[in-house]
């Protein structure tokens, strides 16, 4: 097996909200068709990091971002870099499931489409996209339900079928299942298998043994630092880094 | 250990669990010692209770197995805790299988007893002391977390093997010099093979320490007969 290309490749990221550095100098890089999780306490930049790269940080007022993040070589903050077509390729999934909620299961997928001006048939695509999220089943007798007749799990599969309809290349996922139950989340952890195949995925979570289960590389952030990247099998049985160590296993900093 | 777990109950857990290890490690160490002791003195009495005193180490095997199964579960060790918890689940198998090697040991020291004495045994005593030694510095190494320490078991066991060799030919020599020996030497013999075994497992201990600490495999890396 060769190694996969580098989809994303971070460079020197430092991420300022005011006067306060979220991140600083983060240089890593994500392979293409694979799994990253970012974990690290409240506060680390985590979800700063993962919104740097769709460049939804800079809807927050006062952010400003130093360095390079280069998607497939390309300059994400170029000047030519339209946000919202960027935004296309890099989708995002949130921590608390946000369907349009009067909007049926059928729009919901397909609003993505139309907000692009894509017109047509969507029926289709939107079949492909909830099978893709592991949904069409449970949801193919009811499209034109509202989104909020859906159970939370369902309606997370929902917003992710969602991402999907755009034909997104990366998706990353901010705490993806912290509002769901253990059912739920396995549902979403098992879909997230079968994306990597088709997308380049990070995730940010709380949860280490979520990171544990569903990535292949895991990124420890500790206040704004990179304190160590690596394959998530060595992070979790032998990390290099004491302060990894600590985290990983519970221990006071 | 400067750092300890922010749940005090799961630091707590990991160290009963090494206290534990380290109870089951000095039974056993004690019923080598008591073994090889019973076969020199020619003491029956005392090889009875190396015998009697196994079934603790038994039951210690099933009570560690038991909490490691459980810290497993219930508590998804990480990193350097779940290189110990993988450690202590293996070490407790070596422990149980040193505690067998003196029950052999001693069991041949009570029929030793009833027939006269052979030769002098100070080889065999020595060959005790020092798979004793191994065991006690591999525990050390185990409760100290040093590699170190673990390393200079596994050096040590070529001193073993090389006296267990000499042991052997000595015996061998005995053997074929009067028939009617055959019986007790190589009741001796036995006694000196289990004692190079339980040295074999000292370095087991010790390569599992040593991945435990550093999280490199050791095992296998140099080509032993």
């Amino acid at each position: 097996m060769t190694a996969p290309a580098d989809k994303i490749a971070v460079e020197r990221l430092t991420a300022i909200f005011g006067k306060t550095e979220v991140l600083r100098s983060v240089t890593t890089s994500i392979p293409a068709m694979s799994v990253t999780a970012i974990i690290g306490p409240s506060g680390c930049g985590k979800s700063t990091f993962l919104r740097c790269l769709n460049r939804m940080h800079e809807l927050t007022p006062g952010a400003r971002v130093e360095g390079s993040i280069l998607l497939d070589g390309q300059d994400v903050q170029g000047r030519d870099v339209d946000p919202v077509h960027l935004r296309r390729r890099v989708g995002m999934v949130f921590q608390r499931p946000n369907p349009f909620p009067t909007m049926s299961v059928l729009d919901n997928v397909s609003s993505g489409l139309r907000l692009n001006g894509i017109k047509g048939d969507h029926q289709a695509t939107v079949e492909q996209c909830l099978r893709q999220a592991a949904l069409w089943d449970e949801v193919k007798d009811r499209l034109r339900a509202p989104a909020i007749s859906l159970s939370g799990g369902q309606q997370q599969r929902l917003c992710i079928a969602r991402a999907l309809a755009v034909a997104p290349e990366v998706l990353l996922m901010d705490e993806p299942t912290s509002a769901l139950d253990p059912i739920a989340t396995a549902k979403v952890e098992d879909l997230i298998h079968e994306l990597k195949a088709r997308y380049t995925i990070v995730i940010v979570t709380h949860n280490m043994q979520q990171a544990a289960r569903v990535s292949d590389q895991t990124a420890f952030l500790y206040m704004g630092e990179l304190v160590e990247v690596g394959a998530t099998e060595q992070i979790f049985t032998n990390p290099r880094e004491p302060r990894t160590e600590d985290y990983v296993t519970g221990k006071f900093g | 250990m400067a750092k300890t777990h922010i749940d005090k109950s799961y630091e707590a857990e990991l160290g009963a669990l090494r206290e534990q290890l380290l109870e089951m490690g000095g039974l056993v160490e004690a019923a080598i010692a008591g073994s090889v002791r019973a076969v020199v003195e020619r003491d029956a009495v005392l090889a009875d209770l190396v015998i009697r005193k196994d079934k603790t180490v038994n039951r210690m095997e099933v009570d560690i197995d038991g909490a490691c199964r459980r810290i497993l579960a219930l508590r998804q060790p990480a990193a350097s805790d779940l290189r110990f918890i993988t450690t202590a689940l293996k070490i407790v198998t070596d422990l149980e299988r040193m505690g067998d090697l003196a029950v052999n040991i001693a069991r041949r020291a009570v029929d030793l007893a009833q027939a006269p004495a052979l030769q002098p045994l100070h080889d065999l005593g020595r060959l005790a002391a020092l798979s004793e030694a191994a065991l006690a510095k591999a525990l050390d190494a185990f409760v100290t977390a040093d590699p170190v320490k673990a390393e200079e078991v596994l050096e040590a066991d070529d001193h073993l093997d090389a006296l267990y060799l000499k042991i052997f030919n000595h015996l061998l020599t005995t053997m074929m010099e009067d028939p009617r020996t055959i019986r007790r030497a190589t009741s001796l013999m036995f006694s000196a093979k289990h004692l190079e075994r339980f040295g074999d497992h000292a370095t087991n201990l010790a390569e599992m320490v040593i991945f435990m600490v550093r999280g490199t495999d050791v095992r296998h890396s140099k080509n032993k007969a």
